[in-house]
């Protein structure tokens, strides 16, 4: 059932009568189908299978009720697109378009499984019926992402239903803005989006800053590379981040909320609008929410697309209508940020761990975790593992954990080199360090950083002078030029790099760059510049003998620097077909049809093209 | 150029010069780029110095200054897309319209854009194509897409003749 735009909600009284009348709408016999709509899954075809679904559901006829929705991202993208099937919580992975008669037919009507779809463990070969039974969401505890997959994240009917807005029902009823506080302080909560700033912490400095109107800010320009999970909450469970603001606001005494979000998440920008504008339809936004005095309105920023504008004091510059500048920070944003005013921004993550907060108890958050970080961490686990995909586990966990039970393992049985944690701020852990568990200080000591919850698995192929390389040039692109050190210092970086990875590295590279480094850190103006060292000082750290082979031997043992390893044809396994040598853009491949190939090392240029085009895998790299 | 419709984005947001990157993504909504002429009337109409605005323009990467090609190929450079060779699949597309990232085909087919991250990483390496998501493409089936988008057109310009 939807509700009609024009129901006003406007008492907490009001609000449970609601949640009752549609809790009694729910028929406990109904069957659904759930197809999973995030990024990942709608770019294999999702949508579509939706509406195949939602055809069949319509066709069925046979007085059974069907139900067929979207709902937000799984996390298992790596095996998407996902389908659900009520009852019995069946997980369908990899669904094709023409699988959806069959799942209609047998699952939904005749109550039997498709075992085709089902999950199978690649080691043990057992197939999974849930996503229970699968060990990628068996490790994970989740507090964040507990309704992604399960509710619609377009409908407020069923976030409702999940107990939505309970959270802020209760502290404008119960609760004055101090206790708020002091319930999130209990919590040991701590900003999710890097910085890892305890979140009582600034609000309590906001709320005591002088001036008016304050503002809340939510932070959804989640910018480090092979990072998702902000996007994920933003299109899975919009509610849940509206309604840790309008939580939040209250709290701080803030008067108007903003939500600044990539511009490359059009999904999530279309989610948060729709939300918006059905609570403030509804009364939960606007004037005197729920009958109090108080009164919020949250608006939403699409970003211009600049790295640097996660950073805070950019963040607020590009709100403000001017190129996304940081500025030196003796002044807090909570006491003069956005337009000079009291500003408090916290990242997408940390607002949706609110209302879990207020609805269970700030105790019960801390009994989550490690000393010093509590409650869960969303990761998205990606590169060389074998499933990719967003898990969301508790602190303190270790990253063999997440990396072979949750992830895994290493794709296609080749061995771990190493996990960057934290984006370009971030750093390479080897696998010596896998044993640590993760929190903010055990991975800031290890000279990586928590970071906004990127972990990128590299497996033995990966040259690490390469990584450190992408991402200082990733950095050098979106520095945005104010102070010298950031400009000046990673272009220079970024210069003896590309000379060690083209072959010309010398004797005291490295050192150069340690002492460029501890510069940067020591001068940048902000958090961008002061963290641009890292991806460099960790694979110095961790992997010296791989920088020094680049310098003394020109060799690459990854094979991946162009000019730094040679092109062989394997005489054993070359049919002699002639391709490398059609391709060959050197002319550097010869030899007679059908018989084995040679490369003139002496013409080879070293381009790969022969490598892509072999179809017998006889070029090898040497 | 009509007046209008810059007016209008202004008034959209009541004239608020906190609203500028808004409006210039409105504007560039318009137009699919940001005509100079637009800007100059931007300016006028908000009382703010050009300058103010080609600094905005110039330094978010979203915005553009000249008209973009019939087809958007974004393809994505986030770390994951690099480690499984995007860099190369941009490389080979450069080489055969002989473009740069960002630029656009001399017959005006389409823009390649590199992006930072579209977190999309379990379908690595990325590539979107107006809005379509293609996955794990490799150089060759990025340029097959590719010489997909080349027919489409001249069969469609043969229709019009």
């Amino acid at each position: 059932m939807t509700l009609s735009g024009s129901k006003v909600i406007e008492s907490p009284a009001d609000l449970e009568d609601l949640r009752e009348k549609l809790r009694k709408q729910l028929k406990p016999s109904a069957k659904s189908v759930r197809v999973c709509i995030g990024t990942g899954c709608a770019a294999k075809g999702a949508r579509r299978l939706y509406e195949l679904f939602l055809q069949a559901a319509g066709e069925s006829g046979n007085g059974v009720e069907i139900e067929a929705k979207c709902v937000g991202c799984h996390g298992f993208c790596e095996r998407g697109p996902i389908v659900v099937v009520q009852p019995g919580n069946i997980f369908y992975q990899g669904v094709e378009e023409q699988d959806v008669g069959e799942i209609f037919r047998e699952t939904v009507i005749g109550g039997r499984i498709v075992e085709r779809l089902l999950y199978e463990d690649y080691i043990t070969g057992e197939k999974a019926r849930t996503a229970d039974e699968i060990d990628f969401y068996k490790a994970q505890m989740r507090i964040v992402l507990a309704e992604n997959g399960s509710i619609d994240p377009t409908s407020i009917e069923d976030y409702l239903v999940s107990g939505g807005y309970s959270a802020l029902a209760r502290v404008l009823r119960t609760m004055d803005p101090e206790q708020i506080i002091a319930e999130v302080d209990r919590s040991g909560l701590r900003g999710r989006g890097g910085g890892g700033f305890p979140t009582a912490r600034k609000w309590r400095s906001c709320r005591g800053a002088e001036g008016s109107p304050k503002y809340v800010i939510c932070n959804g320009d989640e910018g480090d590379p092979g990072a998702f999970m902000d996007r994920s909450i933003m299109e899975g469970n919009p509610h849940a981040v509206l309604e840790g603001m309008i939580i939040g606001a209250y709290a701080i005494g803030a008067s108007q909320g903003y939500i600044y979000v990539r511009n490359e998440y059009p999904l999530a920008v279309d989610h948060l609008s729709r939300a918006i504008s059905r609570i403030r339809d509804l009364g939960l936004l606007g004037e005197k929410i729920l009958d109090s005095s108080f009164s919020f309105d949250i608006r939403i920023n699409r970003g211009g697309g600049a790295f640097v504008c996660g950073e805070s004091t950019a963040l607020m510059a590009s709100l403000e209508g001017r190129v996304g500048e940081p500025r030196a920070k003796y002044v807090h944003t909570v006491e003069s940020g956005l337009n000079s005013k009291p500003s408090n921004l916290n990242n997408v993550e940390t607002w949706a761990n609110i209302p879990a907060i207020i609805n269970r108890g700030g105790e019960w958050f801390s009994s989550i975790g490690t000393q010093s970080s509590k409650g869960t961490k969303v990761f998205s686990l990606v590169g060389n593992v074998e499933n990719t995909g967003l898990v969301e586990v508790p602190m303190g966990i270790t990253l063999r954990e997440i990396i072979y039970k949750i992830g895994g393992g290493i794709k296609d049985g080749k061995s771990f080199k190493a996990v960057q944690t934290g984006g370009p701020s971030g750093g390479c852990i080897p696998a010596a360090h896998l044993d640590v568990r993760v929190d903010f200080d055990e991975l800031t000591k290890l000279g990586s950083m928590m970071g906004s919850g990127g972990m990128i698995v590299m497996d033995q192929d990966t040259c690490m002078v390469n990584i450190a390389r992408y991402f200082l040039s990733f950095l050098k692109d979106e520095s945005c030029g104010k102070c010298t050190p950031c400009r000046e210092g990673i272009s220079q970086m970024l210069h003896i790099l590309d000379r060690i990875t083209h072959g010309e590295g010398e004797t005291g590279d490295l050192e150069k760059l340690e002492s460029l480094a501890e510069l940067l850190t020591e001068t940048a103006l902000c958090a961008l510049g002061k963290t641009a060292a890292n991806p460099i000082l960790s694979t110095i750290r961790y992997f010296r003998a791989e920088f020094e082979e680049h310098i003394r031997d020109r060799h690459c043992p990854a094979k991946v620097c162009r000019g730094l390893f040679l092109y062989e044809i394997d005489p054993e396994l070359c049919t002699g077909c002639g391709i490398c040598k059609k391709n060959c853009p050197a002319e550097a491949i010869s030899g007679e049809r059908r018989k084995p190939h040679v490369i003139d090392q002496t013409k080879c240029t070293k381009c790969g093209i022969c490598l892509e085009k072999c179809t017998f895998n006889s070029i090898l790299k040497v | 150029m009509p007046s209008e419709i810059i007016q209008e984005i202004v008034s959209r947001y009541e004239g608020d010069i906190g609203m500028l990157i808004p409006m210039m993504q409105d504007l560039q909504v318009e137009f699919g780029y940001l005509p100079a002429e637009a800007l100059h009337r931007l300016s006028k109409q908000l009382e703010l110095p050009l300058t103010r605005i080609y600094g905005v323009a110039t330094f978010y990467s979203s915005f553009r200054l000249t008209p973009r090609g019939r087809h958007e190929v974004t393809l994505c450079m986030g770390t994951v897309c690099y480690l499984k060779g995007a860099g190369r699949i941009s490389e080979v597309i450069c080489g055969e319209y002989q473009i740069e990232p960002g630029g656009t085909t001399s017959d005006r087919l389409f823009t390649l854009q590199a992006v930072n991250c579209v977190g999309a990483c379990a379908l690595a390496p990325v590539m979107i194509i107006d809005g379509r998501y293609h996955d794990h493409v490799t150089p060759e089936s990025a340029l097959k897409i590719i010489h997909g988008l080349q027919a489409e057109s001249e069969t469609a310009e043969k229709g019009a003749e």
